[in-house]
């Protein structure tokens, strides 16, 4: 069951925490598990793989372009650091 | 040729509670991932950020919280059958299962938020014990962040329970408070390993 799956993913995730990667490869595995466990909700849990395709593609591009701009501004922040803005 | 200005056509083929419903979930995840986003920007930007949270209590704590709401989202996919199946008393029961486990989040929540506070957190300042050098903001973005996605649980809950009192509630009524409790968990699997995760202290 999907539960189960996210569960799954979770403890997977509070693992990933705990052993010493690379910054950038906690990062880019927590966010992409995130997603996952994100599109199953949506997918199961909210039913959206079973409705209309214009609601699955009115809904879908929009949560794409969100969590690409959750990511957009972060090499900005590496500017920042540089720059000792703070 | 049937003509949508007639009327008796809904877009999408849902009705326009769940359609409603959908268009607020998309207003909120921007509001969330632009509170994320500001996080991550003025984390990456710092020359050091708090990391506190042990296993025990933090660790151990925010991952049973997580296994409330992912229950609390199952127990709300169990309501929302029983109610496509007409069973009301059922549907009650499960309603009442997820407030429960939804209440459970937002009590263990406040009992972290009430150990973070008495070691010294407070929105602008990290306790001295904490480290030097450290950013001051952790404070502002974790309280932000977690409170909001609280405060949403809190009236997901309330909504929740005057769904299930309702007489007049529909099936689709019980479905959009469905959507709504799914967003919540939603919300809680971004939030829970970018704030808490990427701060375990070793």
């Amino acid at each position: 069951m999907v539960w189960l799956w996210l569960i799954v993913l979770t403890a997977i995730e509070v693992f990933l925490g705990y052993i010493h990667v690379p910054l950038a490869i906690l990062l880019v595995s927590v966010i992409g598990l995130s997603v996952v466990k994100a599109v199953l909700i949506m997918a199961y849990f909210m039913h959206l793989k079973f409705e209309r395709l214009g609601l699955i593609l009115t809904i879908v591009p929009a949560m794409v372009v969100c969590i690409l701009l959750f990511l957009l501004f972060f090499p900005d922040g590496f500017r920042a650091f540089n720059l000792k803005a703070f | 040729m049937i003509s949508n200005w007639g009327g008796g056509v809904s877009p999408f083929g849902i009705g326009h509670k769940k359609l409603g419903m959908w268009l607020f979930i998309l207003s909120d995840s921007l509001t969330f991932g632009a509170l994320l986003m500001s996080y991550g920007y003025m984390r990456l930007a710092s020359e050091a950020w708090a990391k506190p949270f042990t296993f025990s209590p933090s660790i151990i704590f925010s991952t049973v919280m997580t296994f409330c709401l992912l229950t609390s989202s199952l127990t709300m996919v169990m309501a929302v059958a029983a109610s496509a199946n007409g069973d009301r008393a059922k549907m009650v029961k499960w309603i009442l299962a997820t407030m429960i486990a939804g209440l459970a989040f937002v009590v263990l929540h406040l009992i972290e938020w009430q150990h973070l506070i008495a070691e010294g957190l407070r929105p602008f300042s990290v306790p001295v014990e904490w480290g030097e050098n450290l950013s001051p903001m952790f404070g502002a973005t974790f309280f932000t962040i977690t409170g909001l996605h609280m405060l949403h649980v809190l009236s997901g809950v309330i909504y929740l329970g005057v769904t299930a009192v309702r007489k007049r509630a529909t099936h689709e009524d019980v479905e959009v408070s469905g959507l709504y409790w799914h967003f919540v968990d939603l919300v809680w699997m971004f939030v829970f390993p970018l704030i808490y995760l990427l701060s375990i202290k070793y």
